[in-house]
């Protein structure tokens, strides 16, 4: 029982910490593998002293500490790395001189969060999206990789391959542990934002089948969010995407049934939308609007506020949630966005101007896209064009690859009572 | 630690007009300025149009197979390097993006094996 009862006081301690003692260790020997390993053996010698001698004072200086020391020691065994060792005390050396003018806050802190070099390492432009996510999952949320693998449904010899040849990429091409200066962290800070976006929505967009064996991706999101929102108070990107996150995440259990089905946004209870979240993300969206340089998701996130603020899609303020679709239209244009405005514009205006709205939209750049004809059947079926709506749902259906959502489509194509369909 | 910008053209892309090339030149000449002030030139050439390469492979046998121009299927071709001394690949990448060839064509950054640790 003692085993156990510290087996999951180190997890605890070592899920909060892990990303902040492996940016630690990755700063001062500038190797990711080396601090991984490093961070391991500390984990695992935490495992057998801490039953014994009892949790310490600060555990994480005890983990860093102790992995410290078992990096320096894995150097002087490896003869490949005895040279890396003396070069990399020369460099730690120069770090300290530069830094000792005006850095003397960093040198001075005992535990310095460096895990926004961490993140602009993972989310390196040079790196594969699909190495970004991981890497990103791994280092800075403290997955496994069999962990990772499970949550993007890939086998774990694939996602093992991904990260290793990601983290020789990051070795061998000499991708630094950087955080970009600031004129180059407007090009660079979008790429870690859509990062964490992309975890975010992959778990959103999960089946409820797998979900069971998944790791809960959007959580893994908005707490990496919360992370970068820390580093970067004054980013209002960074606000606006923490407060998208959470605006949406609230609406997690009005979401789907009992059954496990999709419900739409209209027919949600949003007595079970969570307050808390709600409550939140709109500070958040009001600290990043205040900022300058508004950018998509302190937009995306004001509609999802304006979305949250109403009682039923009926008391909405469709003017307002249309009228951030044109800004949002003009800052990052995408025939998505469009869409997403005729949608708000049918509710605005009424059905038909929907209709009118979606067939201005870029055919060619939507195509293969299932909400397009799924947004065009609402609209349809809300006008009694019964026969076109069925059409345009089954359509819909032939599109859509998520179960959950063609569940959906197929529980609207029943509803209208056309007859036969393909399932 | 050094880095290969590898000026990589296409046989497909649109041909560059007189007007073009003559600005193309100037740039390039510019760009091969700055990296000589900036100190991290090791090395760099233009290479002569790639419809007087050769290939050549030797055989199991040991025969020689020399064939005209590179392989038949690939459309790209490498026009002419810079070799760099570097401190990390974000330098690198930077100077891919000013090099005029990253506009006309594409800049591959290749880091440069490096042995001789172990």
């Amino acid at each position: 029982m003692t085993g156990e009862w510290a087996a999951d006081s180190v997890e605890a301690v070592f899920r909060e910490e892990r990303g902040r003692l492996l940016a630690m260790l990755v700063r001062q020997f500038g190797d990711l593998d080396l601090a991984e390993d490093a961070a391991s053996e500390a984990i695992e010698a935490a495992l057998e002293c801490w039953p014994v001698d009892g949790v310490p004072a600060t555990p994480v200086a005890w983990l860093l500490t102790t992995a410290r020391r078992k990096a320096v020691d894995r150097l002087r065994r490896d003869r490949a790395y005895a040279a890396r060792l003396a070069i990399m005390q020369v460099e730690a050396q120069q770090h300290v001189d530069a830094a000792s003018g005006q850095g003397a806050d960093d040198v001075q802190d005992e535990f310095p969060d460096e895990r926004l070099r961490l993140f602009f390492t993972c989310c390196h432009p040079a790196l594969p999206v699909e190495a970004q996510t991981a890497l990103t999952l791994r280092c800075l949320a403290g997955l496994s990789t069999p962990e990772v693998a499970r949550a993007f449904l890939v086998p774990e010899a694939t996602m093992a391959q991904r990260i290793v040849r990601a983290k020789r990429k990051i070795r061998d091409a000499r991708i630094v542990f950087r955080v970009p200066g600031s004129d180059e962290l407007a090009r660079r800070l979008p790429g870690v934002l859509r990062v964490v976006y992309l975890i975010f929505t992959e778990g959103y967009a999960a089946s409820t089948g797998e979900e069971l064996l998944r790791v809960d991706l959007t959580d893994e999101a908005i707490r990496l969010a919360r992370i970068l929102h820390r580093l970067l108070p004054a980013e209002s990107e960074v606000s606006g995407l923490l407060a998208l996150l959470l605006l949406v995440d609230a609406r997690r259990a009005a979401r789907t049934d009992a059954a496990g089905e999709l419900v739409s946004l209209e027919d949600q209870d949003r007595g079970l939308w969570d307050a808390d979240r709600i409550a939140e993300g709109r500070g958040l969206v009001v600290a990043a609007l205040r900022g300058a340089g508004t950018g998509p998701y302190a937009i995306q996130a004001a509609i999802a506020a304006v979305h949250a603020e109403a009682a039923s899609t009926s008391t909405t303020d469709w003017p307002q949630i249309v009228a951030l679709y044109d800004v949002l239209a003009r800052r990052s244009p995408s025939p998505v966005v469009q869409l997403n405005r005729a949608v708000a514009v049918a509710m605005r205006d009424g059905p038909e101007a929907g209709l009118a709205a979606l067939d201005t939209l870029d055919g060619e750049a939507l195509r293969g896209y299932h909400p397009l004809p799924a947004a065009r059947a609402d609209l349809l079926r809300r006008l009694g064009r019964t026969t076109e709506a069925a059409a345009s749902y089954q359509a819909a259906l032939d599109l859509a690859s998520n179960e959950r959502e063609r569940a959906f489509l197929r529980k609207k194509l029943t509803e209208l009572g056309v007859g036969r369909y393909r399932p | 630690m050094k880095y290969m910008l590898l000026i990589i053209g296409s046989q497909d892309a649109d041909p560059v007009t007189g007007e073009e090339d003559q600005g193309l030149m100037e740039a390039f000449m510019a760009y091969h300025k700055a990296v000589h002030d900036a100190g991290v030139m090791v090395d760099s050439n233009v290479l002569a149009s790639f419809e007087t390469a050769t290939s050549v492979q030797v055989d199991g046998a040991g025969d020689r197979i020399i064939t005209d121009g590179p392989f038949a299927e690939t459309r790209e071709y490498l026009g002419g390097y810079y070799i760099l001394d570097l401190p990390d690949l974000d330098s690198a990448i930077d100077w891919a993006a000013r090099c005029p060839g990253a506009r006309a064509w594409r800049v591959e950054v290749r880091p440069i094996q490096e042995f001789g640790l172990s």
